[in-house]
């Protein structure tokens, strides 16, 4: 068999393991999301930023002081999960008491100041950033050749997603946050820094921004601009998914990820809108979204 | 009082050296910001994506105009009624969900827009659509004059201050308020809130249309950057800035931006990006009210005292 509905095999699969790739993708930045909107009632426009400057700082790293993508993956993080905290302390604890719209607008301002800084630094067109040599290379699997790079993105996107999700729901800092996320006032009164807990929130939600952003590098073209388009359709997987459950979010983004792949191999034309199509279906069928509780 | 004195200004202004072609195209943003401003003002819905209307709309009255041959007329009616259409199906969906989560939707509808413009082969495009000719209004008006198209422009824009203040001012802009300030106390009255919010937002979507229609007649041009995203945060910010919810507000946001776009282009370069995105971070901080909003409150204070 080396079609499969006339289509060659070899592209076919190729196809569903971009659509995978891109779908670990969602699956992380959507769960960030979810996180962050859970605690602070703050829907992070500046998300697709955050992601950006991840991917930044991992190019930059490495053309300026030789550390290499293993570093990087320390490093941005990092530097970017103290920004965060910058944000958070600066900006958004300010907001709490408001209408969440307002969390909205804040964060879409401080993501046109991010891209808007960061083209007039680098420019608009891409840079390049190597794949790391023990990642070079495919593997034969026999009926495909398995780009290593591609194969370990996916492990590690999921890893961290699942780890994640075992911080939150498994642990008792995570029953801590989840009982913050329901009523602050009390879990304050119980002895526990709240205020704390919110700012390491958003410094760790930004922080898995900038891990995706340096998993991205080798694999995209990093331009001031990649965050942006792509937070957009991580909102949809959003209202698709629904923000209520972790695992949830997860896996709305794989599954979105991958039929954008099959989308791309059966009417490539439709790939780039067809999760705002699924979007329109679920918001018809089920508006509170496929994991989230209606009201 | 004040407003015929803003009216008398903008009257004499081409006459006394402002760019006729700077002042339509302010004045386009203008009815957009109002157009918005119906929605996120007056009935509490944030619409990311309102870009998407005011770009299909120049969009179809610019091929209909320049590649159908349609006067300038009916070519900003199609584009006008094209944009109600649109926000017809897109409201149906987006007013399924309230708060945050209507912003989302409506900027992920919005996106679907500009990559299904991005595609479809009448837009032209990265190129965008170039060429469109102003034609002859009803036969009779040369529209190729400044000058002509200027007072058009006025007049459309004035109507449509007018027919915005008459909305907000009737039953039904009573009912909308009711709704932005608590929706399930307006549905516990018995009001049908989803068909409220529907036609408000067909109501605004449809302006939006008429803004962008116009735009195409005045610039001879429409391009994606008519449709994307960043245009829609920039009537959010134009209304927050002037001050939402007032009737000068959105007006005023829309000079201001605009004059500071164009002030800055040559300028600095990509900064303008920054500029803008960090009055966004002071406005939401620091100034919620608006110019419009302040100077309201202001005068208030002043009278308690």
């Amino acid at each position: 068999m080396s079609e499969i509905f006339g289509i060659p095999i070899q592209a076919f699969l190729g196809q569903l393991l971009l659509g995978l790739v891109n779908g670990s993708f969602y699956a992380m930045l959507s769960l960030g999301l979810a996180v962050i909107f859970g605690l602070l009632g703050i829907v992070n426009f500046a998300h697709g930023a955050l992601y950006m400057i991840g991917a930044y700082v991992a190019w930059f790293s490495l053309e300026k002081f030789g550390l290499n993508y293993w570093l990087a993956l320390i490093i941005s993080p990092v530097v970017v999960g103290a920004l965060g905290v910058l944000i958070e302390r600066l900006f958004l604890k300010r907001l709490y008491k408001l209408d969440p719209l307002y969390g909205l607008l804040l964060t879409f301002g401080l993501a046109l100041i991010a891209e808007g800084i960061f083209r007039d630094q680098f420019g608009v067109s891409g840079q390049q950033y190597p794949v790391p040599e023990l990642l070079q290379g495919a593997t034969n699997l026999g009926f495909m050749v398995l780009p290593n790079y591609r194969a370990w993105v996916v492990v590690a996107c999921l890893s961290i997603c699942l780890g994640t999700w075992f911080l939150i729901e498994k642990t008792s800092l995570g029953a801590t946050l989840r009982a913050s996320t329901e009523n602050p006032a009390l879990v304050q009164a119980f002895g526990i820094n709240v205020p704390l807990m919110v700012t390491m929130t958003y410094a760790g939600g930004a922080g898995l921004a900038a891990m995706a952003g340096v998993l991205a590098a080798p694999v995209i073209q990093i331009t001031p601009l990649m965050g942006s388009n792509l937070i957009i359709v991580v909102f949809a997987v959003v209202v698709i998914g629904g923000m209520g459950s972790i695992l949830g979010s997860i896996l709305t983004g794989v599954l979105l990820g991958l039929t954008e792949g099959l989308t791309k191999v059966f009417y490539p034309e439709a790939s780039s809108i067809v999760v705002f199509v699924i979007m329109v279906i679920v918001l018809m069928v089920r508006p509170a979204g496929l994991f989230g509780k209606e009201k | 009082m004040v407003w015929l004195v803003v009216l008398a200004l903008l009257l004499v202004a081409p006459f006394v050296g402002v760019y006729p072609v700077f002042l339509m195209n302010a004045l386009c943003f203008a009815i957009f910001a109002c157009a918005f401003n119906l929605l996120l003002g007056y009935t509490g819905l944030l619409s990311f994506g309102h870009a998407a209307f005011m770009g299909s709309a120049a969009y179809i009255t610019g091929w209909l105009v320049r590649s159908a041959g349609w006067s300038p007329e009916a070519g900003v009616l199609a584009g006008t009624l094209g944009a109600a259409l649109l926000g017809l199906l897109v409201g149906l969906v987006a007013i399924r969900r309230q708060g945050i989560y209507f912003a989302m939707v409506t900027l992920a509808m919005a996106q679907m827009i500009y990559f299904i413009c991005l595609q479809v082969p009448y837009t032209g495009g990265e190129d965008g659509m170039q060429g469109v000719p102003r034609g002859t209004l009803l036969g009779v008006l040369p529209l190729g004059s400044d000058l002509v198209m200027y007072f058009l422009v006025l007049a459309i824009f004035v109507g449509v201050f007018l027919g915005v203040t008459r909305i907000v001012h009737s039953p039904y802009g009573q009912v909308l308020k009711a709704i932005r300030e608590n929706e399930p106390r307006a549905i516990s009255l018995g009001y049908d809130v989803d068909r409220y919010k529907l036609l408000a937002f067909v109501l605004s979507t449809t302006i939006a249309g008429l803004a962008g229609s116009v735009k195409t007649l005045v610039l001879g041009f429409a391009t994606l950057s008519d449709v994307h995203w960043s245009l829609s945060g920039e009537v959010v910010l134009m209304t927050l800035l002037g001050g939402m919810g007032t009737f000068a507000g959105p007006v005023i946001g829309a000079f201001t931006i605009i004059g500071l776009q164009n002030f800055l282009a040559d300028r600095v370069g990509s900064w303008v990006t920054v500029i803008i995105g960090a009055i966004f971070v002071f406005c939401v901080i620091a100034f919620r009210k608006g110019i419009v909003g302040e100077l309201l409150a202001w005068q208030q204070r002043r009278r308690a005292a």
